[in-house]
């Protein structure tokens, strides 16, 4: 079986409570590899839930979340053992924290930052580990003469690409974002959706991109999922649901936003 | 230095069991040393107790020889390397006193070593045991300080956290930074903390024909690299674990090949450099005679 | 000559001569008497017996004049002595709603049942010496008229408030395990309530203040009011297994504190107070009080409440409250560490002279020693 012929990612019914409230109330979709897939909602809607369910942060209280190997075939996230859903976290799967301070060391500096995974993996030559942090640097277009600075020196635009490039070191098929972009500066956020964009397409990298915020949808989703109240309310390719949304949530979400 | 010129012979204390603890206590530390053996470098917790000296001053090495000990059993015990050191003396009275075995300043001659800080220069035999007083038996504490989090990482064998130190070492100062305590992999599988003893004595762990049993008093661990068993200090390929070495000999014995303790010998910068293993110095000095 | 290393063992004999003159002081200074330790100094003793986590009172004023009056050193001691002790028995829970109290005061009523009774307390002294002291004064005829006739047991506050259902009850774990005894198995994390019940027990008062302290200033506030403060004696009950029914072994005088907090609720259960809980040899009150809000600060992760505070990081509090542990380690930078230190000086003297080999030492590349 090829990803060819079928997803990388198969989500099925995930459900999630807290306490007495349903967060996720049985969301399911599939994720095609380098495919970009936006999940759209007000905060509160349970997106944020659902990715880390996804993203086997969490345990779901029901559902199932299937990811094609490259190497083991199909399996069932929730059901691996600690010591392979770590591995495959840090090999094959990235996650860009909204707030760059959770998905970063931050006593250490950006090289360590960026070679951790790879000496995590058995990599052993110091020289190489760093060779590989610069080029990453480079590709996440910044200044490769900062490789020894920690990132409590950069700005948050400069922490979320470091952040990115921590992840992608290892070369991983899938990344799952949380408001990779919020809080920072609109020209800053412009730079970094840019970098997103072609990041992604050139690596033909699958993503799930949580986010409020329709323009970053418009911007690097193929599909999205709009979530109200823990539930999919619509779904579809992103141009579609963005000039012709199909529900009054999603009509609505849409009319409050200014046209580009 | 023999035990001979040594002051006031201390006298069995009838009031004590041998070697002070109970024989429930012991076999309970037994049983924790034997887990220890079974699984090198792994630390396994057990029921401390409390020690009549104080936490920090070698109370689970004291508790892993108590419970190791026999009547026909050749103790020696070091501090830094020294037969001499207050803390040594201390920790050989209380063996004396408590069971009156032999104790000697020599290595070759003792069936159990223990030591802070150093392993002899003169390489050990199968049969010896060395029992090593541990401070900080967790290597990752300094990182992640979380038992929790330390305990999954070794359940798990993810390392990489200590590598990324290593690579902070260098890429601050060019080369790795830690000269004690210098964190070292057993059997391929679990990262160890040596204790406090100085980079120069990891190899002499490395293969070992002898026993090496590690005992953390207040943290309630023991831990062990069975004979002849694989330890690899941690390094990088293109950075190799290197050993510390004085460019002039011990001023004492003329050894080039030892750990040499640093002496002030005056104020105005005066210094000379001579073994910190005792009894290596002086069965040089007496050999050549 | 290298003497640097010689003669430890003469200068550790020389030092206990020393220390047994020290102890002593003047001679001519009449000797203090175990007896007098334990009847004049009977807060000490009763800290030492607490924290050195063996009842006797002989003993503990014993360590004290041994210790020369140094409480954490008075506290190893009779530790020390208690480690190899045989365990004959393990008692039945303390009843303490059955105490014979002679102090019991509560915060959060004016007036209850059983009534507020001070006793001998500090708290309502100025705090003015008293120079009558410096000279042997008399002791003021003790008030007999109100505490003459025994009132009986005297209810907890929490079992009134436990009535209206306003208070948690906390229901023995399925099964009722026995507690694990932390002086014969290591901690592990994370721990249950009554492991670190006992781990706060014989933690250091100094530590437990500062924390409960931290409680309120801001940092895990629990908003706690002293519900009710007891001291006083309970009795001690033996079950053996060969005898088959309880026999009481005797009282021991004990310090209890519940303190109330309050809590909003969850999705299960309806706002109601929750408690933390102390318990001390003697008269401990301080320290009762203190490990009250430590143990009610450490059940945020229980409730619900977001870790965040010192004080509520159980790894962090449980790990640092003995002060043998603690005295022991913080004094152990005492002996000697030429070896690390000489490894340490090598090294800066590399890193200062990265050019030039540093004076004495040079680098050596492989594993060959």
């Amino acid at each position: 079986m090829s990803e060819d012929t079928q997803p990388i990612l198969r989500v099925e019914g995930i459900v999630k409570h807290y306490g007495s409230r349903v967060a996720v109330d049985g969301v399911s979709f599939e994720l095609w590899a380098g495919e970009v897939l936006a999940i759209v909602g007000e905060s509160g809607s349970g997106k944020t839930t659902l990715l880390n369910a996804v993203a086997a942060r969490a345990r779901p209280d029901g559902g199932r979340v299937s990811f094609l190997t490259r190497h083991e075939g199909v399996v069932d996230v929730h059901a691996m053992s600690e010591a392979q859903r770590r591995l495959l976290a840090r090999t094959d799967w990235g996650y860009v924290h909204q707030d760059a301070v959770q998905g970063l060391r931050m006593n250490v500096s950006a090289g360590a930052n960026v070679g951790e995974r790879l000496m995590a993996l058995g990599e052993r030559h110091y020289g190489r580990i760093r060779n590989e942090a610069a080029s990453w640097l480079e590709r996440v277009e910044m200044d490769v003469t900062r490789i020894d600075d920690t990132p409590a020196t950069f700005s948050g635009g400069m922490r979320q690409r470091l952040q990115i490039a921590r992840n992608l070191v290892t070369r991983p098929r899938l990344v799952f974002m949380d408001e990779p972009t919020s809080g920072l500066d609109v020209s800053v956020q412009a730079k970094l959706l840019d970098l997103l964009r072609s990041l992604t397409r050139g690596l033909s990298l699958a993503a799930i991109v949580v986010t409020h915020d329709l323009a970053v949808a418009r911007l690097l989703a193929h599909r999205m999922v709009v979530m109200k109240d823990g539930r999919v309310v619509e779904t579809g390719l992103t141009d579609q649901v963005l000039d012709d949304p199909q529900h009054p949530y999603t009509q609505l979400l849409v009319s409050s936003v200014l046209q580009p | 230095m023999n035990v001979s010129d040594l002051p006031a012979p201390v006298e069995r204390d009838a009031n004590f069991n041998f070697a002070y603890l109970d024989e429930r206590t012991k076999r309970m530390i037994r049983r924790a040393i034997l887990k220890a053996v079974s699984i090198p470098g792994y630390q396994v917790p057990f029921g401390s107790r409390e020690m009549p000296l104080p936490y920090g001053w070698g109370t689970g090495g004291i508790q892993v020889t108590a419970s190791i000990i026999g009547p026909s059993d050749v103790l020696k015990v070091i501090d830094q390397g020294a037969d001499d050191t207050v803390n040594a003396v201390n920790i050989r009275r209380f063996f004396q006193r408590t069971t009156a075995v032999e104790v000697t300043t020599r290595t070759t001659d003792a069936t159990i070593i223990q030591t802070r800080h150093r392993i002899p220069e003169t390489p050990l035999a199968a049969g010896q045991v060395l029992v090593y007083q541990v401070p900080l038996p967790e290597p990752l504490q300094k990182l992640e300080p979380r038992e929790v989090e330390t305990r999954s990482m070794h359940g798990l064998a993810e390392y990489g956290l200590m590598h990324v130190k290593l690579y902070e070492d260098i890429a601050r100062f060019g080369h790795i930074a830690t000269t004690y305590d210098y964190p070292v992999m057993v059997d391929g599988r679990y990262l160890m903390a040596p204790s406090p003893i100085p980079k120069f004595d990891n190899p002499k762990m490395h293969m070992c024909p002898a026993l090496q049993l590690f005992g953390a008093g207040r943290e309630k661990r023991i831990y062990a690299v069975p004979p002849w068993t694989k330890v690899e200090s941690l390094a990088f390929d293109d950075h190799p674990f290197e050993v510390q070495r004085w460019s002039q000999p011990c001023a004492m014995c003329g050894d080039t090949g030892s750990f040499l303790d640093e002496v002030i010998t005056d104020d105005a910068g005066g210094r000379m450099f001579v073994c910190s293993d005792t009894d290596h110095c002086l069965a040089r000095r007496t050999a050549d005679e | 000559m290298y003497v640097a290393v010689k003669g430890g063992e003469r200068a550790i004999l020389n030092s206990y001569a020393l220390l047994d003159q020290a102890r002593r002081g003047d001679p001519a200074v009449p000797e203090l008497s175990l007896e007098q330790i334990r009847h004049q100094l009977r807060l000490s003793v009763d800290r030492v017996m607490c924290e050195g986590s063996i009842y006797d009172p002989e003993l503990a004023a014993l360590a004290i004049k041994q210790a020369a009056g140094d409480m954490v050193e008075a506290i190893f001691l009779l530790r020390a002595y208690r480690a190899t002790l045989p365990r004959l028995g393990y008692s039945l829970p303390l009843e303490t709603a059955d105490m014979k109290l002679w102090r019991r005061v509560s915060a959060t009523f004016k007036d209850l049942p059983g009534g507020q009774v001070l006793g001998p307390t500090y708290d309502y002294t100025q705090r003015l010496l008293d120079f009558s002291l410096a000279a042997a004064g008399e002791v003021a005829a003790s008030p007999e008229a109100e505490v003459a006739a025994d009132p009986g047991p005297v209810p907890r506050v929490v079992d009134l408030l436990n009535h209206e259902g306003l208070i948690e009850t906390h229901e023995p774990s399925p099964g009722d395990p026995d507690p694990r005894d932390l002086t014969r198995e290591p901690i592990s994390f994370p721990a249950d309530r009554a492991t670190w019940m006992q781990n706060l027990a014989r933690g250091d008062e100094g530590f437990l203040l500062a924390m409960g302290y931290s409680t309120q200033r801001g940092y895990a506030n629990s908003h706690p009011f002293a519900g009710e403060i007891r001291y006083g004696t309970a009795e001690l009950v033996l079950e053996p297994e060969e005898l088959g029914f309880a026999i009481s072994i005797g009282d021991i005088e004990v310090t209890e504190c519940q303190m109330v907090n309050q809590f909003g609720g969850s999705k299960s259960q309806p706002p109601q107070f929750t408690r933390g809980y102390g318990l001390a040899f003697g008269a401990s009150e301080r320290k009762a009080m203190a490990m009250s809000l430590v143990d009610r600060a450490l059940r945020a992760d229980e409730l619900g409440e977001a870790v965040n505070a010192p004080a509520q990081m159980q790894e962090f509090v449980l790990s640092h409250t003995d002060n043998l542990e603690a005295s022991g380690f913080v004094q152990h930078l005492k002996l000697p560490h030429y070896v690390d230190f000489q490894s340490e000086l090598e090294l800066v003297r590399r890193m200062r002279a990265p050019k030039a080999a540093a004076p004495g030492v040079r680098g050596r590349n492989g594993e060959a020693a």
